[in-house]
């Protein structure tokens, strides 16, 4: 048992496991066999030294014993060339839903909100939704083609696009089914499959208005821009010349970098504001028109069912939204005592002008503290001081954005349009915490 | 002009807010260059619900199921309906009612599956579509003339076509007239413009709200697992770990990935793991040819070639060790992983003895 004064104490360096008198010898007389032997037995007793520390009742161990990397030597520079997550950060990967789609190329994978900062998603993190699987295009061959009401038809190669005046902008991309899935009931357990089709980031690329104003398109007739993909469903959606000519780009840069290929890569269009079907990936081609084209993705699937049997056509702006992160489904309160309630709050329309936040289901409801910078069409983050005693509770948040709007509960929302509109549900979402601390996607009624 | 398409131009020309207008920099004129007429034809195949860019052609019933059968079925059944890989095309469940009023009278009933054919109003996106698109795995294969024929093999087995009928580019608009939800539309709402009205509010009541608080749909417990392991998909060292939803305790599923990773480090053994190296800290000190702090490594794998020396060689870099290669002892590398540690261990041995 060593004395109390030697308890609690460090340990000498690894750098001091030399004695004074062996270094003085090595640097004199070099390394003779004997004197290897002394080394060899130093680093021995070195490795003994620290395996064995003496740990009084308060002492953490983690930091009364040094870590191995405390100890040890490190991994060099670019050990990996494109640095990668933490691999004690494995849980935090984009997953899709079990039974959701039978093919893993027309398929979604969805954000892991539950654990994400701030305003941005990590490239490498941004939801994925493909209809046809998606490719590999090498830049040097991709073109993007303007034409239809213009006075010339132009081809860009992506080396023109990248000397033309460029913009850097934050928004959100939100699928217009985002949530689809619990417009009849809860239907998944966790925010990730929630609201993961959800992601934001800064793009940049050239606004859309410059391109048609080189290409010369006729302001009388035109009404309407088809986007289409150079993938092999060529995708394409019918984009509102409104929003076209305010703030959409065609976009080749994601958060610094190029577009991840699942997101487009090397151009996509960018439309804030709009559902993301018509952000279309792998752009090659803007035309310029003066009625929709009704395509596949216009007709038959992105139009919401409403309970007279109607299906609503061209819904494309994503209404004001907000939902807490966290704590959120499938996670578990540990402890009593404060919480930081977080989420994110959205709206197509402009930005998120208030945030208030429940823990009663919506009889009471207090202010959030929002993150700036609070931009339009963008993520912004939210936080509410939060002391939770082991009380059920239920936690919701609303968000009222610029225009004045009020962020619906369920039953407004269900109301009005149904439960089997698929797409288009911005509705309060509820998280119930139990006793036992654990938290539980729930609706209310 | 059909009465959907003038609905829509209306409806757009109430919205259009075109009065934008933007100076061009100096220069950029000349980036960009004009498009030729074949490749506008090449990439412009898009065709509109009035029938602007159709290519001439036709196709019949008979011809069409024969090419849905080679082509389509596999993913959609041999009549449209399945639902296996993805949604219903066609249930024959389209009464001679809807066709007549163009509006699907079952689209109110939740209990009916909804299909492609019970919610498309328009005949040119099924061309377009499956023109552009289909099939699955080699789009861009069929000619206008198969197109046709499968368009109308599609309308045949929803009841909106005869047996005998033949789809053309002169019969498009009137067949479009005939689809059976032609009139299920509505542009009636504040979504496709920013400016649009919403139709629904929230409410602004901040104290006491009457509202119902009680829960009235939640996960069933055997539902908790079906998306996995909740506990394997949230940061598990943070504030709210994830809920452990697995009914098995996880570790009996080790064995695999370490066999794999074995098997994976065998058939890599040839390869200098590079990365390996270089995270474990090897390359700090040893280079692949000529001694640097320590030992090269061809030295290395010559002299160690041969799988009974796996284990020693593993000792040594786990454990460190002096003496064998000159003056300067090697320490104990314990941040080499164990993945690492195989790679570089079979890669070692790996060489020729």
């Amino acid at each position: 048992m060593a004395s109390d004064a030697e308890q609690g104490q460090l340990q000498a360096a690894p750098e001091s496991f030399l004695s004074k008198d062996l270094v003085e010898n090595i640097s004199r007389d070099g390394i003779n066999p004997g004197r290897r032997s002394l080394l060899q037995g130093a680093f021995t007793a070195a490795a003994a030294s620290m395996v064995a520390p003496s740990l009084m009742a308060d002492d953490d161990p983690d930091i009364v014993n040094l870590p191995t990397w405390t100890r040890s030597l490190g991994k060099p520079v670019v050990a990996n060339p494109y640095g990668q997550p933490s691999p004690y950060e494995a849980n935090i990967v984009r997953r899709q839903s079990p039974g959701l789609t039978r093919t893993d190329q027309s398929s979604v994978s969805f954000t892991p909100l539950q654990n994400l900062f701030g305003m941005i998603t990590p490239s490498g993190l941004h939801f994925e939704r493909h209809h046809q699987g998606w490719v590999d295009i090498d830049p040097r061959r991709h073109k993007l083609m303007i034409n239809g009401l213009v006075d010339t038809p132009l081809v860009f190669t992506m080396e023109e696009l990248l000397r033309m005046p460029s913009v850097s902008r934050i928004h959100f991309l939100e699928c217009g089914a985002n949530t689809g899935l619990e417009w009849g009931n809860v239907a998944v357990p966790t925010v990730q499959y929630s609201h993961g089709m959800l992601s934001a980031s800064e793009f940049t690329g050239v606004p859309v208005s410059l391109l048609l104003e080189r290409a010369g398109f006729d302001r009388k007739r035109a009404n309407v821009l088809l986007a289409e993909g150079a993938d092999g469903s060529s995708m394409t959606r019918t984009i509102n010349l409104e929003n076209a000519l305010d703030d959409a780009l065609v976009a080749y840069g994601q958060n610094g970098e190029m577009l991840r290929p699942e997101n487009g890569y090397p151009l996509r269009l960018v439309v804030p504001g709009v559902q993301g079907v018509s952000w279309v990936k792998w752009l090659r081609r803007l035309e310029v028109g003066d009625t929709p084209w009704a395509t596949k993705d216009e007709v038959a699937h992105y139009v919401d069912l409403m309970p007279d049997g109607t299906h609503r056509q061209y819904t494309s702006i994503q209404e004001a939204k907000s939902v807490i992160t966290a704590p959120s489904g499938g996670q578990k309160l540990l402890k009593q005592g404060y919480y930081d309630i977080t989420g994110l709050a959205w709206s197509g329309r402009g930005t998120a002008e208030k945030v208030e936040v429940s823990v009663d289901g919506g009889r009471n409801w207090r202010p959030a503290r929002l993150e700036g910078p609070i931009l339009p069409k963008a993520l912004t983050r939210f936080h509410c001081d939060w002391v939770w005693q082991g009380e059920e509770a239920l936690l919701q948040s609303r968000v009222t954005d610029s225009t004045g709007y009020i962020q619906p509960s369920r039953a407004q929302l269900v109301a009005v349009r149904g439960t089997r509109s698929i797409y288009h549900n911005n509705a309060i979402q509820t998280w119930r915490v139990g006793a036992d601390g654990e938290v539980h996607n729930v609706q209310l009624g | 002009m059909s009465s959907w398409v003038r609905a829509t131009a209306l409806w757009l020309c109430t919205m259009a807010m075109i009065s934008w207008a933007a100076t061009l920099p100096e220069g950029l004129a000349e980036l960009g260059r004009p498009a030729t007429g074949g490749e506008i034809a090449a990439w412009d195949i898009d065709v509109r619900p009035d029938f602007v860019g159709l290519p001439p052609g036709s196709g019949d019933v008979w011809a069409g199921e024969e090419i849905w059968l080679a082509q389509c079925a596999s993913c959609h059944g041999d009549f449209g309906d399945s639902n296996e890989i993805f949604a219903p095309l066609v249930l024959g469940n389209i009464t001679d009612e809807d066709i007549a009023t163009g509006r699907v009278a079952s689209l109110t009933d939740p209990a009916v599956t909804r299909t492609t054919l019970m919610k498309v109003p328009t005949l040119s996106t099924l061309w377009d579509y499956i023109y552009r698109a289909m099939p699955w795995n080699a789009p861009k294969s069929l000619s206008p003339d198969e197109v046709y024929a499968l368009v109308a093999y599609l309308l045949n087995l929803g009841y909106v076509v005869d047996d005998d009928f033949v789809l053309s580019d002169t019969n498009m608009a009137e067949t479009q007239a005939r689809m059976p939800n032609r009139n299920g539309m509505s542009l009636d709402h504040g979504l496709w413009s920013v400016s649009g009205v919403p139709d629904v509010t929230g409410s602004s009541c901040t104290a006491d709200c009457d509202v119902a608080v009680t829960v009235t749909s939640s996960l069933p417990a055997y539902a908790m697992n079906a998306h996995g392991n909740l506990a394997e998909q949230v940061r598990d060292w943070g504030p709210s770990p994830g809920l452990w939803t697995a009914t098995e305790t996880g570790k009996e599923t080790a064995a695999e990935p370490e066999q794999l990773a074995a098997a994976n480090a065998a058939v890599e053994a040839a390869v200098a793991p590079e990365a390996a190296l270089n995270v474990g800290g090897c390359s700090g000190c040893h280079q692949m040819a000529g001694q640097l702090v320590g030992p090269g490594f061809d030295a290395i794998r010559t002299k160690y070639a041969g799988k009974e020396h796996a284990a020693y060689l593993r000792d040594k870099i786990v454990n460190g060790g002096a003496g064998v290669w000159g003056s300067m002892p090697m320490p104990p590398m314990p941040t080499v992983g164990e993945d690492a540690l195989q790679q570089i261990v079979a890669w070692l041995t790996s060489g020729e003895e």
